[in-house]
This record gives C-alpha cells, sequence and structure tokens, in this order.
C-alpha cells in the first residue's frame, strides 16, 4: 500500500534545542496512527512541521506525492490537511453552527459582494455548507448546543465542536493533538467513539497525539514513539507496548529491573 | 367501513387527507414531514417486510427507540399485521432488557441506532427467540456483518417488492384485523416485584381515546410533541392512538437534549407531561428569573401573586374584584403571555399532568400564568380514566371518571374501576391478572375518596400509607411532593411507619444547588460532597421548615438527611418513570433510616462502588442527620 503521508527524516530545532530530529515514517491511507512520547519529545512540534506552522530545516513532507514541506499552512489546508489545537481554538463569542461554518470558508467560492446579496449564489452557496455543517452536527450529536456561544460550552463539548471544525474541511488527514486532555472516563469515551466513526464513515486518514494509554491501544493501527525528538519505536499497539526502549522512556531505567 | 383497529384508521387518514401531515421529525436542523401518505407507504413497507420475514398474527416486535416517525410506523406496521408491538425503556440496562425482551417471546426486535443494536447483540446468546434485529440509524456500524442484523431499509425494500408480487396483500392484512386482537403489551416497572407486562386491545385502545374525545376537544389540525418515553403507556395513548383517530400531527423532537428548544418551536395544542417535567419547567423559570434583570425580577414578583390569587378565586369559582381583573390584564401582558410563550405553551388547550401527584403550588403556577393545567388519573391496566373538566377544576382532586369509566371505592378505601379500556391482564402471569382483576373489576391499589362535588381525590398507594406509633395516620408521597416543590429538592422519602416523628431522606437538586452554590461561591466537587455542605444544610433546612407549616403538627418533619448519592434507576431505587420503590430504599439505607429515628447526629454509611471494569470498591462516609425545631419553636413569640 503507498502511504498518503511520507516523513521522512524530519528535523526542527528551536535555538540550542532540538526538538526532532530525523523523524521518519509513513501513514497509509484511513489508518489511525497516534503519536506518544513523554512530554517535551516533539510531538506537538512534528504535528506543526506537517500542517506548515512551522517548517523543517531537514527533511521532507510528502502529501499524496506532492513534497509539501515548504508550504504555508493555508496551501496545506487547502491540500486536505485539518487539525485540532491541544489548547483549544475556537471563536469563543461565535455559536458552534458559525465556527463550524468557518471550517468551509476554504470551500467557499463566491466573494464578499455576491456573499452580501440575500439572494442568487451567494444564498445557494451558504445552504449547500450548511447542509455539509448540519451533517456534521448530526455526526458529533450536538444538536442541542447549535446556537450556543462556543466560549460557553463545557470543555469537553467545545473539544468535540473543534474536532467538528476541522470535519467540516472534509480533509483528507485529520491531525488531533490530544483530543481527550483534561476529559473524563464518559468523555474520552464519546470522543474515542466519534474518532472511530470518522475514520469508518470518510476513511480520514488520522493522527493523533494523546496521552491516555488505554485509547492509543484501542483505536490506532499503528504506534509511534518519540522521546528526546527521537523516534524510538514504531509498531502495532501490542508490539510497542512491549518495546523495552518505550517502557524505559516512560517509567525510567529502575523499572526495567 | 367502521374503524375498529389503529392501523385500519391510518388507513381512513391516508384516504381523506393524504397531504396532511402526520408526522414530524426534526433532522439537520429541519423539521422534516411525513403526511398520513407518507405515513401509510412506510407501515405498508414496514408490515410487508416483516411478513417476509414470517411474522405471523399474535407475534411480538419488541421496540428499543426515541419517539421518531419510524418508531410509530413499526409500531402500526406490527398491528397491521395482527402482531403486538412491545415497546422498551431505551435507558434500561441489560438485564432489564434481557428479562423483557425474552418474558414477552419477541421473535423480531427494533434498534434505533448502534447504541441500542450493541445492547441487544451482547444480550444475543441469552435470548433465544429472537431471530433479527432490525435497525435504523446505520452509522457507525458498516463494520457489523452479523446476519441476526438487518436495516430498515432492506426490510422496508423487501415489503415494497412483496407489495408489487402482491398486491391488496396488506389491505387484507388490515381488514383482517379485530377490535379484540391484542394491540399492545406494555411492560410497567411497578415500584415492587419484576415487570409485568399488561395486555391491551385493540378496543381498550379505541375507546380509551373516544372516551377522552367525549370531554375534550381535539381537533385534526392539532399539533402535540411526542417526547416521553414511548415504553410509558401514555405515548401509545396519545402519539399512536389518538393522532390516528383523530388526524392531528404528532412532532418528535431532533434529540432528548433538545425537548425543551422543539417544544417552544412546535407550540402544542395539548401536551401531556408527568409531574417531574412540570416540576423541572417551574425551576428553570425560577433559575432564569434569578439571573433575569432587577426589573423582570420586580415585575415577576409582583404580578405573579396576582395571577395565583386570580387562579385561585377561578377554582373556588368565586367573582374576581375589579382590581384582580386589571391587575390580571396587566400580568396577562407583561409575564404570563411571555413566560406561556417562551416556554411554547402560546396555543396549549390543555395540559395534563398524571403518574404521580403534583405540588399544589405547581399547579397554581401554571394556572397562574394561564395555561390550562389539569390533573388526569390513570393506570397502564385502564388507560386514563379521570380528568378535570373544564371550568371545574380543584386543587388536589384528579377530575371526574370519564362517561365510559366506572369508578367505584372499596370499603377499604382502595379506588376499583371498570370499563372498556380496561386491560386484557398481565402476559403469562395468570396470578398478577387475578391479583388485580376481581370480579370484573380493577383493583387499583390506590387509596382514594370523593370529595364534597364529586371529585376523586387520591391520598397514596394503599400499602403506602402508613401511621406512627401513636396512631396518626400520614401519607409519606404528600409530603414528599411538598418537598419536591423546592428547585433545590429532587427527591425525597418520608419515614415513619411505627415510629414517634416523621423523618425524610432528601436529595438535592444538583444543577439547582450547584448553580446556587457558584453563586455563593461555595467550592463543590461531587454530589456527595455538595450534598454535605453546611451550607447546602442550611438552605434545605429553610425549605423543610417551609414545608413544616403546611403540614398538620403531629406528622410534621422531624429530622431528616441529605443523601449522599441521587436515587437512581439503573440501581433500582426509583422506576424509569421516576416513583421511587420505597421497599427496597428503605432496605438498602437501613442504617441511615435507623440513624434517623436514634439520638446520633451523624450516620456512617458503607457504599459499594462497581466500576465499569467490574472491579468493586468499598467508599465509608459519614453524613449529618438534621433535627428540624419542634412545633413550639415554630410559633412565633
Amino acid at each position: 500500500m503507498s502511504a498518503l503521508l511520507e516523513i521522512r527524516e524530519v528535523s526542527k530545532a528551536f535555538g540550542g534545542v532540538q526538538a526532532v530530529s530525523r523523524v521518519t515514517f509513513d501513514v497509509a491511507k484511513g489508518e489511525i496512527v497516534s503519536v506518544i512520547g513523554p512530554n517535551g519529545a516533539g510531538k506537538t512540534t512534528l504535528l506543526n512541521c506537517v500542517s506548515g506552522v512551522f517548517h523543517p530545516e531537514v527533511g521532507h513532507i510528502v502529501l499524496d506525492g506532492e513534497d509539501i514541506t515548504r508550504l504555508r499552512s493555508p496551501q496545506i489546508a487547502a491540500r486536505g490537511v485539518a487539525r485540532t489545537f491541544q489548547n483549544i481554538a475556537l471563536f469563543r463569542g461565535m455559536t458552534v453552527v458559525d465556527n463550524l461554518m468557518l471550517g468551509r470558508h476554504l470551500h467557499m467560492r463566491n466573494g464578499v459582494l455576491r456573499s452580501m446579496l440575500y439572494w442568487g449564489p451567494g444564498r445557494r452557496e451558504e445552504v449547500a455548507h450548511r447542509k455539509v455543517v448540519e451533517d456534521i452536527v448530526d455526526f458529533l450529536e450536538i444538536e442541542a448546543i447549535r446556537k450556543r456561544p462556543a466560549g460557553s460550552l463545557p470543555y469537553g463539548l467545545q473539544k468535540r465542536v473543534e474536532l467538528g471544525r476541522a470535519l467540516a474541511l472534509h480533509p483528507k488527514v485529520l491531525l488531533l493533538d490530544e483530543p481527550m486532555g483534561g476529559m473524563n472516563i464518559e468523555e474520552k469515551e464519546d470522543m474515542a467513539r466519534f474518532i472511530l466513526d470518522v475514520n469508518d464513515e470518510w476513511e480520514t486518514t488520522i493522527i493523533l497525539i494523546e496521552h491516555d494509554m488505554g485509547v492509543v491501544m484501542d483505536i490506532s493501527r499503528r504506534v509511534v514513539v518519540l522521546d528526546l525528538g527521537q523516534k524510538i519505536a514504531e509498531g502495532s499497539p501490542a508490539e510497542v507496548k512491549a518495546n523495552p526502549l518505550v517502557v524505559k522512556a516512560y517509567l525510567g531505567t529502575k523499572a526495567m529491573a | 367501513m367502521v374503524e375498529t383497529t389503529l392501523p385500519q384508521y391510518l388507513l381512513r387518514n391516508a384516504r381523506t387527507f393524504p397531504r396532511r401531515p402526520a408526522l414530524r421529525e426534526k433532522e439537520k436542523g429541519i423539521w422534516q414531514e411525513w403526511t398520513w401518505a407518507d405515513y401509510l407507504a412506510h407501515v405498508r413497507a414496514i408490515a410487508l417486510g416483516l411478513v417476509s420475514l414470517g411474522f405471523q398474527r399474535g407475534d411480538k416486535l419488541a421496540l428499543l427507540s426515541d419517539n421518531r416517525p419510524q418508531l410509530y410506523a413499526a409500531m402500526v406496521a406490527a398491528q397491521a399485521v395482527g402482531g403486538v408491538p412491545v415497546p422498551l425503556y431505551q435507558d434500561s440496562i441489560a438485564r432489564e432488557l434481557q428479562y423483557v425482551i425474552d418474558h414477552a417471546d419477541a421473535r423480531f426486535v427494533y434498534a434505533e441506532d448502534q447504541e441500542q443494536v450493541d445492547k441487544v447483540l451482547d444480550l444475543k446468546a441469552n435470548l433465544p427467540k429472537v431471530e433479527r434485529v432490525i435497525y435504523d440509524d446505520p452509522k457507525g456500524m458498516r463494520h457489523y456483518t452479523d446476519p441476526f442484523l438487518m436495516s430498515l431499509e432492506r426490510l422496508e425494500a423487501q415489503g415494497r417488492d412483496l407489495d408489487r408480487e402482491q398486491p391488496g396483500r396488506f389491505e387484507t392484512l388490515v381488514a383482517a384485523g379485530r377490535a379484540e386482537d391484542l394491540a399492545l403489551v406494555c411492560y410497567t416497572s411497578g415500584t415492587t416485584g419484576a415487570p409485568k407486562g399488561a395486555m391491551i386491545s385493540q378496543s381498550n385502545l379505541v375507546h380509551a381515546i373516544q372516551g377522552i374525545l367525549e370531554v375534550e376537544h381535539y381537533a385534526p389540525t392539532d399539533e402535540v410533541l411526542a417526547y416521553l418515553p414511548a415504553a410509558w403507556v401514555g405515548d401509545t395513548f396519545w402519539s399512536l392512538a389518538a393522532s390516528l383517530m383523530v388526524g392531528f400531527a404528532v412532532n418528535c423532537p431532533e434529540r432528548p437534549e433538545t425537548v425543551l428548544e422543539n417544544l417552544r418551536e412546535i407550540g402544542p395544542h395539548h401536551i401531556v407531561a408527568p409531574p417531574r417535567i412540570w416540576e423541572n419547567l417551574v425551576s428553570t423559570v425560577q433559575v432564569k428569573l434569578g439571573d433575569a434583570s432587577w426589573v423582570k425580577r420586580r415585575l415577576a414578583g409582583w404580578l405573579m401573586p396576582i395571577g395565583e390569587e386570580v387562579a385561585r378565586c377561578r377554582m373556588d369559582k368565586q367573582p374576581l374584584s375589579l382590581r384582580l381583573r386589571l391587575l390580571n390584564a396587566v400580568g396577562e401582558h407583561l409575564v404570563f403571555g411571555p413566560l406561556r410563550d417562551h416556554l411554547g405553551f402560546r396555543r396549549t388547550r390543555y395540559a395534563y399532568t398524571g403518574g404521580a401527584p403534583l405540588g399544589p403550588e405547581i399547579f397554581l403556577f401554571f394556572r397562574a400564568i394561564g395555561i390550562n393545567l389539569k390533573q388526569v388519573y390513570g393506570q397502564t391496566e385502564i388507560a386514563v380514566s379521570c380528568v378535570q373538566r373544564d371550568g371545574d377544576v380543584k386543587l388536589g382532586t384528579v377530575g371526574r371518571p370519564f362517561p365510559n369509566v366506572e369508578v367505584r371505592l372499596t370499603e377499604a378505601g382502595e379506588l376499583i374501576a371498570r370499563g372498556p379500556a380496561m386491560f386484557l391482564g398481565y402476559y403469562k402471569n395468570p396470578e398478577a391478572t387475578a391479583a388485580t382483576i376481581k370480579d370484573g373489576w380493577l383493583h387499583s391499589g390506590d387509596a382514594a375518596m370523593f370529595d364534597a362535588n364529586g371529585h376523586l381525590v387520591v391520598i397514596d398507594r394503599v400499602k403506602d400509607v402508613t401511621a406512627l406509633a401513636n396512631g396518626t395516620k400520614f401519607a409519606p408521597q404528600f409530603i414528599e411532593t411538598k418537598l419536591k416543590f423546592s428547585p433545590y429538592i429532587k427527591e425525597a422519602v418520608a419515614f415513619g411507619l411505627g415510629q414517634d416523628y416523621v423523618a425524610v431522606m432528601i436529595n438535592i437538586d444538583m444543577e439547582n444547588v450547584g448553580k446556587w452554590a457558584e453563586r455563593r461561591q461555595i467550592a463543590y466537587t461531587t454530589y456527595a460532597d455538595l450534598a454535605q455542605k453546611p451550607q447546602v444544610y442550611d438552605l434545605i433546612h429553610g425549605e423543610v421548615r417551609r414545608v413544616n407549616r403546611d403540614l398538620p403538627e403531629t406528622t410534621r418533619i422531624r429530622k431528616y438527611v441529605l443523601l449522599h448519592k441521587e436515587l437512581d434507576p439503573d440501581d433500582d431505587e426509583i422506576t424509569r418513570t421516576r416513583k421511587v420503590r420505597r421497599a427496597l430504599v428503605a432496605r438498602k439505607y437501613a442504617e441511615i433510616v435507623d440513624t434517623l429515628f436514634s439520638d446520633a447526629g451523624t450516620a456512617a454509611v458503607t457504599t459499594v462502588v462497581t466500576y465499569q471494569d467490574g472491579r468493586q470498591a468499598t467508599l465509608k462516609t459519614e453524613i449529618r442527620i438534621e433535627t428540624v425545631e419542634t412545633a413550639r419553636d415554630l410559633v412565633p413569640a
């Protein structure tokens, strides 16, 4: 199977700190891959490189055969890569539906003038996008909060809305940065189900960073482990769990004895 | 042709007004409509689909679904081929589901979505009689390959194929329906023992609605909202039977969480709700009012008592003074009308409460803002038997019987009734049937009396009316209902049998007490923590004292405790319709109840918690017992 996303020898340094160092792995179409590792292992930096927030000094990132290493983030988004953030980045004063509609902006073709007219193409486009957004509302079961300002929602629901906004892009690749951070068990279970359903329904390729090992082991096809910027292991959840290097990175050397 | 079964009424409606709306559901943010012709088309397809699977007269179809057009279509479809729908509570846990599906001998199960399908699949090994599970919403089930499963879409396609091969088959099946056919098996949770399946015939359903229609006026252009669980027989009466017989439209909410919003959008012409919902609505209004601007609070504070006085005068049939009339008109414009509109009752001609007594304060609140709230009395076994008549509503009564129901009291004060709506008996349970129907009379188990005007007053369950040690009789439910009027109290259980005084176990209302605590910057973590805060005890203390003022001196609440845990239907403590299982609660919390009648100031509680992975842990907590001032202390000096 050819890879949808190839990460080749990617390195990124901030001053003297080597955040990511020569990391290489492939992600096949329709996979769920988890990136795990202790704090400061370089997980978020790696995602930022893929989504174009940072550009790696060395290495290449190839999406669907095209080198996207030097592209800016809007260009990468236009090629079908969407993401959520570790710290929620919603427009707090806007309603949930409006936040999701924003996720459609890449697909909106009308200019300012045309959109201002109620009739004609502006309206048709608005209706078409609203339909997509309503499908996502239905999918994520957030009907009851449709018109609530995003900022007034509990944390777990905000995370769900953020996932919705990323989905509104109809992405090929979805990057999720700690989608379950700070959630209780029930919210985590819901989120895990939504991630699996997204993958199932739209065959979206998903790369996620997550700290909850239970979740990671349950939902990912493959796991990539980073420590101090380097990839130390890669494989199925079971393989990774049994890997001594991984145990060492997480628990320290003493636990090995 | 004279219609005697619900499917026959459906054929009539689809013939006489095919383009009028029959069912609506809000989906993707828009109200999607089924006309009567659409309704019939779906029922026809599902019915013949079931036939193609071998479903026969008398077979049972168990249903697990929220209120959706497809659910109602599936119920009528089962009846159309002479089968019997058995609606189940969709929030039932596995053990309850297994018992009911198996006991009902269901050959097929209709499950709304993945969540419900998963529940049935988990039980598959213990459900030998079930042949097929039919599901509606395929989301998340792309990789389910179990041949046990079948989508509603495919079932309907099979049905349409059969319809093409054998045109007229459906009509023949429907025409074969008889009034005496079993139309529904409705499992009543009951506050004691295992659920019992009440067998209700087509004739029962039709006569029950005819009885109501002799008194109340429903129009084919009316709208109602179907939001109560389909497993509760009332939903079958209003959303299925009455809609089919009268021809009014039934609207299904988008999700259970959006009911209040959808209620406002639809503005139903009649609505049935258990006391719990009315209590919630009052709490919501009170909390919102607390957050409203100063002007609004003052206006409501000034005009609400006027509205209540007017409502009281009208109930007592006393003339209104000019002052009241003027102020009421002001209130109508400034407070009552807007409030009605805000709640979604702008068009409501009839609002009913039933199932359990409703606190008089709550009753008065709705009548004060101009909603025609009326108490009904009924049982699964004999439908709705009494209603308060328009212009003849009195506090504390359940009105008078419908013309086609006979109601009497036994010498022991138990209410008995008979009429054409009386059920056929309990499914596969002749002992329970014999204990309920004696000499052709349905024994309700409710203690009741007729007041001077012939209005029926239900006191409590016969077995629950108890007496203190000194012989003073009291009805626990009466005290509990009064307590539950407080927005801060969610449940209450009163004890006192053979004791010197009445003591109460109270569940605080997490949402409202939580908000109250937030406003006062009281930090709390969990329900148990919040319930034990001294400030919360102070808050509830005030509420208990208020209730005590209205109680006869001999049965005032002497001690109470704020329970560390909410009573939960999953733990069998209350039924899914939120009736407290008194005996079980008394047994389970015996250590607390004992302490309530001792001199101790705290009760030690041990709870066994079962985690999701099956591990168990024992938690030990101390909870505070509070004593209320004696009657003498309450008299102002």
